[in-house]
């Protein structure tokens, strides 16, 4: 699947494409596999996102899962502080990652 | 240290509200990103990985307390508590929104501070010898030469749209703690027949082709440094490549040129600038040495240290520098705990180190390359009680140059460019020594760590280096040995191939083994390697 991603324009957070807005949770992406370049200009167009680009990603247990490490990383925080990732109490997390 | 006068003042106060301007128009949507993305990186502001990063310059590594503070109101305010302190002695913060860029600019232009030409093809911050001012061994203290420098090309309109990045470091002694010839241009304050003058190294640098810097001039009088400068970087203008940017720095047009034909080039353009010199240098130079003249050190101040307390005595024994002044060392504030992350430092720690500096410092602090902090100038009767507020805040660890004292770049877990994660490395690696004991045994062992071909964490010039590497997705370490930035500057060579996030932790140790065994009394790890050469470590790594 292929899902979309670029950095909210304000915060410069990485946000994800849910179909109809955007989340700093990587779960809430959706297959947009086809149509990446019409919602990424669109969007990007609003100023509802930074520099949009769509990336490969596999379901994971239900929820999409970045096919590269380096979005992985971006989808979860730095690994070596976990308290500033967004699942900072998930002991496993870091499997997630690596 | 320097201070601003009214027109470093005007200009930085001026600039932040243009970038305030431009950040409004930004978020209005009547910029786009293309047309916003040069102007937010003038200023030090990038897009990266998480969030905008924001890289503050600290010219030549020269702060005061109250700089430091700011830094650390800056990290609580507008990031997360905490700063990343650099290999080019400069700071970042990681989490920066753009809605905040503007008031964090006009905070650090309170404090004479900026993000100025700190990202962009510019001649950037300027960088020197940490201990400047404080060591022994110098000729003179280098700052007021970079000071100069800073002020040349702060802002200079020929200078603003070179082919590459441009990156310049000042030292005066023969001891290279800048790793200076590893700069675009390297200059040596040297002293001939009782004169002071500039000797001029050009070419060199890390990143994917990594270069030695020739010397292309013995000896320049002080009062045309920044007119020779002017040369180099105008022949640089003229003829370096703008078709590829991997083939843009310096180092290539000298390197493809020849060092004598480069250097040829620029005493033309030399001659010709000096038909029409600039004005009254020496009467700026005169004017900038007397923010650098020495603190008033105590005189007979005693130079004996109580080290009854064998922990103290061995961090005094690790951290501290031979000053100029009888009585007083420079001392090395450690930003590498076993296991934590290179550079970092929380708000408090920051403002820890800048009261510490206030009361035993003369209110100075310096950012070294090695992502460490120096207080350049402290009375060794003062030792124990800094080393004990010190170490109680978690910034006592006794490693300076030990193979616990890291380089590494913010790699994959911070930056868009990296291949692999840096820190991770780095943690292991100073986790695993710190629990088998060897690094007292190792004595000086610098490595260094980078998480791309990009060289951040100047793994080139590591006694051992390693870079991270993607491998079909996979994050992959190769390990290079031999390398050095200091005056005995050679480029590491890589063993052979690459390992992973465990892999290469064994193969570190593995290498140290090797020196272990192989070692004649006083060698270094890098004398030990120079010595025998890379086979006995191959073989040791891979059968």
């Amino acid at each position: 699947m292929r899902i979309l991603t670029g950095n909210d324009l304000k915060t410069g957070f990485v946000t994800w494409w849910t179909g109809s807005d955007w989340s700093l949770h990587v779960e809430d992406a959706v297959d947009v596999t086809g149509k990446e370049d019409e919602i990424a200009s669109r969007e990007e167009a609003a100023r509802r996102v930074n520099v949009p680009y769509a990336i490969d990603a596999e379901l994971h247990e239900g929820s999409p899962r970045p096919a590269h490490i380096k979005d992985r990383v971006r989808a979860l925080g730095p690994t070596v502080r976990q308290d500033l990732t967004l699942k900072p109490a998930d002991p496993d997390i870091g499997n997630w990652v690596i | 240290m320097y201070l601003y006068d009214q027109y470093d003042q005007a200009m930085v106060d001026a600039r932040v509200e243009e970038f305030r301007d431009q950040a409004r128009r930004r978020l209005e949507g009547k910029l786009t990103e293309d047309q916003f993305k040069p102007l937010r990186l003038m200023n030090g502001l990038y897009l990266q990985l998480h969030a905008y990063m924001l890289r503050v310059a600290i010219p030549y590594g020269t702060l005061n307390s109250r700089q430091m503070h700011a830094l650390a109101d800056i990290a609580d305010k507008y990031d997360r508590g905490y700063g990343h302190f650099t290999t080019r002695q400069n700071i970042q913060y990681n989490w920066i929104k753009l809605e905040d860029a503007a008031d964090i600019l006009a905070d650090l232009a309170k404090v004479e501070m900026h993000a100025i030409q700190t990202s962009g093809n510019c001649i950037r911050n300027i960088s020197s010898d940490h201990f400047a001012g404080a060591a022994a061994d110098e000729v003179t203290d280098p700052r007021p030469y970079a000071e100069l420098l800073r002020q040349w090309s702060s802002f200079h309109p020929e200078f603003s749209y070179l082919p590459r990045k441009f990156k310049i470091a000042v030292i005066a002694s023969d001891h290279d703690r800048a790793a200076m010839r590893l700069h675009d241009i390297g200059i040596q304050i040297v002293e001939r027949d009782g004169e002071l003058g500039a000797k001029f190294y050009v070419g060199g640098g890390m990143g994917r082709t990594p270069m030695i810097a020739p010397c292309i001039r013995e000896f320049v009088p002080l009062d045309q440094m920044v007119t020779y400068a002017e040369a180099c970087l105008r022949v640089y203008n003229r003829q370096g490549r703008r078709d590829n940017k991997y083939k843009a720095r310096i180092k290539i047009l000298v390197h493809e040129m020849g060092a004598e034909e480069y250097a040829a080039a620029v005493e033309k353009e030399y001659e010709k600038l000096t038909e029409h010199p600039l004005d009254r240098v020496l009467e700026e130079l005169e004017r900038v040495r007397t923010f650098f003249e020495d603190p008033l050190f105590e005189q007979n101040a005693p130079e004996t240290i109580d080290r009854s307390d064998p922990d103290f005595a061995l961090w005094v024994d690790r951290n501290t520098v031979a000053h100029k002044a009888p009585g007083y060392v420079s001392a090395v504030i450690s930003l590498k705990p076993v296991g934590g992350i290179p550079g970092d430092a929380t708000s408090e720690q920051m403002r820890l180190m800048a009261d510490l500096a206030k009361d035993y410092s003369f209110d100075e602090l310096r950012v070294m390359h090695t992502q460490n902090i120096v207080l350049p100038h402290v009375r060794m009767a003062d030792l124990h009680a800094l080393w004990t507020a010190l170490d109680e805040a978690g910034l006592g660890s006794p490693n300076l140059d030990t193979v616990e004292d890291i380089i590494a770049c913010p790699g994959l877990d911070y930056c868009s460019l990296a291949n692999a994660r840096s820190i991770p490395v780095a943690q292991k690696i100073s986790q695993r020594f710190a629990a088998s004991g060897k690094t007292e045994a190792l004595g000086q062992l610098k490595l260094k760590i980078s998480g791309c071909i990009n060289a951040c964490g100047h793994h080139h010039a590591g006694h051992v280096g390693i870079l991270g590497v993607d491998r079909k997705g996979v994050e992959n370490y190769q390990l290079l040995l031999g390398g050095s930035e200091a005056e005995d500057v050679s480029l590491a060579k890589i063993t052979g191939p690459g390992f992973d996030e465990e892999g290469i932790v064994d193969a570190v140790e593995t290498a140290a083994d090797v020196y272990l065994r192989e070692r004649q009394d006083g060698e270094r790890f890098l004398d030990t390697y120079r010595r025998i050469g890379m086979n006995p470590f191959k073989e040791a790594l891979y059968g």
